[in-house]
């Protein structure tokens, strides 16, 4: 914006002082917080170098020729593991939208399936992941039903998509109770129905809001992935219990480690981007 | 037969009734204008017009129909009638366009070119060619309600249900909203507005209403009721208000 008429700005003395000592400050508290920032590093790797079993941890966990030796086997692993959930998202997605979107019909007739709803959320949340894991991998085929499946991966996965379906159905009940009640009054005075109010006006604004806690979710997830090992798929975890247990070693484990963070960083720091982004949208200001 | 007729309407809130057996005939292309205190029902009278909230007692018709039946289609019904709010409840994720489009594509199935064009020459029409494509955000608040009236039109209702549309307004923005409703009436559109503008309601009512506390207290022309009203709390209602301008 440039003002019309009035008189030039040239910056006072006071003013180049104050930005002056501004800049100092500036350059100081920077000064300060990377000499805090070596120093507790260096403090900290002493004292981790310095411990008394810091030898045998040397050797059992980050020994670089066991690592070589393992680390294939552990990347192989950790493909299933995303297959895992890129299989398990989508259907989460689905599931967790379709049960939000019940729980918030208010006709009668749909009673049963809102209190089905209900129920699924009641439980999938209360029950640990782990246990599920176990109840679905081994309960299922135990039943000797025709038709159900006995891959344990299906099976794992199945049972990350009950669970984590459920907490996702709650993000986005939470975003749909989040728009304000005139944006549906004024779509349904405008003569939308129920199911096109949902559709066009209160669903997109509800999953633009719920995006960052989404994925949230969704890294904790990818991490989640690993627990389905314990059915015997051989996964990353899997791939770095058997090399370990063979070689007394557990450089793998590392490896398997640092490959989950890989994966799940960037999505945390795209998860912060976009609430930042959010966020300044907010600050923009709208009116509504 | 009068386009709508509100034939004595209760409604009540936890017990605590706040429309006391409301009577009113609207005519085509007639121009009512609600006055009172807040809280005296003005705007509850609105939204039980829109079925956006449900009548405790009596029957709400128009063009013949009975709106308040139990089993009445809610949607097809709110089709014939817009309403416009205080606070514009614009679609904050849509464009300018696609907030007066929704309606007209969704619900009455125009061709979304057609729907289209016909916002544009109804933006063009209101001075807002060029917000087609921008999103309410970006608009001042006289920009939003008035892109807001123009989303109600787009459906082409009946009647127009206009809820304190101007409070929400800097006094400088409130001129050009009025120059719309100004624009409707001489369009003959039917229009039932609750105002607190009373220079607007003497100048474009063919009738005012004065509610008290839910009862709908007097009615007249607006001469009538600005200048010899017969009720004590009228006019006790316009001096205070009266007072309050001048200040």
């Amino acid at each position: 914006m440039t003002t019309s008429t009035g008189p030039a700005w040239v910056k006072s003395e006071r003013q180049l002082e104050r930005e002056r000592l501004r800049r100092r400050a500036g350059l100081r508290s920077a000064g300060v917080a990377s000499a805090s920032t070596i120093a507790f590093l260096v403090l900290a790797g002493v004292l981790i170098v310095t411990s008394p079993g810091w030898d045998r941890v040397q050797r059992t966990f980050l020994s670089w020729p066991d690592f070589t030796a393992s680390f294939p086997d552990v990347l192989r692993g950790f493909g299933e593991n995303i297959v895992m959930f890129l299989i398990a998202e989508p259907l989460i997605l689905v599931i967790g939208l379709l049960v939000a979107m019940v729980r918030s019909v208010k006709a009668p007739v749909f009673f049963p399936l809102r209190a089905l709803a209900v129920l699924y959320t009641d439980l999938f949340r209360g029950v640990p992941t782990l246990l599920l894991i176990f109840l679905v991998g081994f309960g299922v085929p135990a039943l000797d039903l025709q038709g159900t499946p006995s891959d344990p991966m299906v099976l794992g996965v199945s049972a990350l998509v009950l669970s984590y379906g459920a907490y996702v159905a709650e993000v986005f009940r939470a975003g749909i109770d989040s728009v304000h009640p005139s944006q549906r009054a004024a779509a349904r005075s405008l003569g939308l129905s129920h199911l096109q109010t949902m559709r066009f006006v209160v669903l997109p604004q509800a999953i633009r809001r719920v995006i960052p806690p989404l994925l949230n979710d969704f890294i904790s997830l990818q991490k989640d992935t690993a627990l389905v090992a314990t059915l015997g798929v051989v996964e990353t975890l899997r791939q770095a219990q058997i090399y370990s247990a063979e070689h007394f070693n557990y450089t793998p484990y590392v490896g398997a480690a640092v490959l989950f963070i890989a994966l799940t960083v960037p999505l945390a720091r795209f998860t912060d981007y976009l609430a930042r982004r959010s966020e300044q949208r907010r600050e923009a200001g709208s009116t509504t | 037969m009068s386009l709508l007729t509100i034939d004595g309407v209760w409604k009540a809130y936890h017990q605590h009734p706040v429309l006391r057996g409301i009577d009113l005939e609207v005519e085509a292309h007639q121009v009512v204008c609600l006055i009172g205190a807040s809280g005296s029902g003005k705007s509850t009278l609105l939204r039980c017009v829109n079925l956006l909230e449900t009548v405790d007692d009596g029957a709400i018709h128009l063009d013949g129909a009975e709106i308040t039946a139990v089993d009445a289609d809610q949607d097809a019904i709110r089709q014939q009638i817009g309403i416009v709010f205080q606070s514009y409840n614009l679609f904050p994720h849509m464009s300018v366009l696609d907030n007066i489009t929704l309606a007209p594509t969704r619900v009455h199935k125009v061709p979304r070119k057609q729907a289209a064009e016909q916002a544009r020459e109804l933006l063009g029409r209101f001075g807002l060619a060029e917000k087609a494509d921008e999103y309410p955000d970006r608009l001042s608040g006289g920009q939003q309600q008035r892109v807001a009236i123009i989303r109600a039109l787009a459906g082409r209702p009946k009647v127009m249900l206009l809820d304190e549309i101007t409070s929400a307004l800097d006094p400088e923005l409130v001129t050009e909203v009025m120059g719309i409703v100004r624009e409707l009436k001489d369009g003959g559109m039917t229009m039932v507005m609750a105002t607190h503008e009373m220079g607007f309601a003497r100048e474009i009512a063919d009738t005012v209403c004065f509610l008290d506390g839910g009862v709908l207290l007097e009615r007249g022309t607006p001469e009538q009721i600005f200048s010899e009203p017969v009720e004590e709390r009228t006019r006790d209602f316009l001096r205070r208000v009266l007072e309050s301008r001048r200040m």
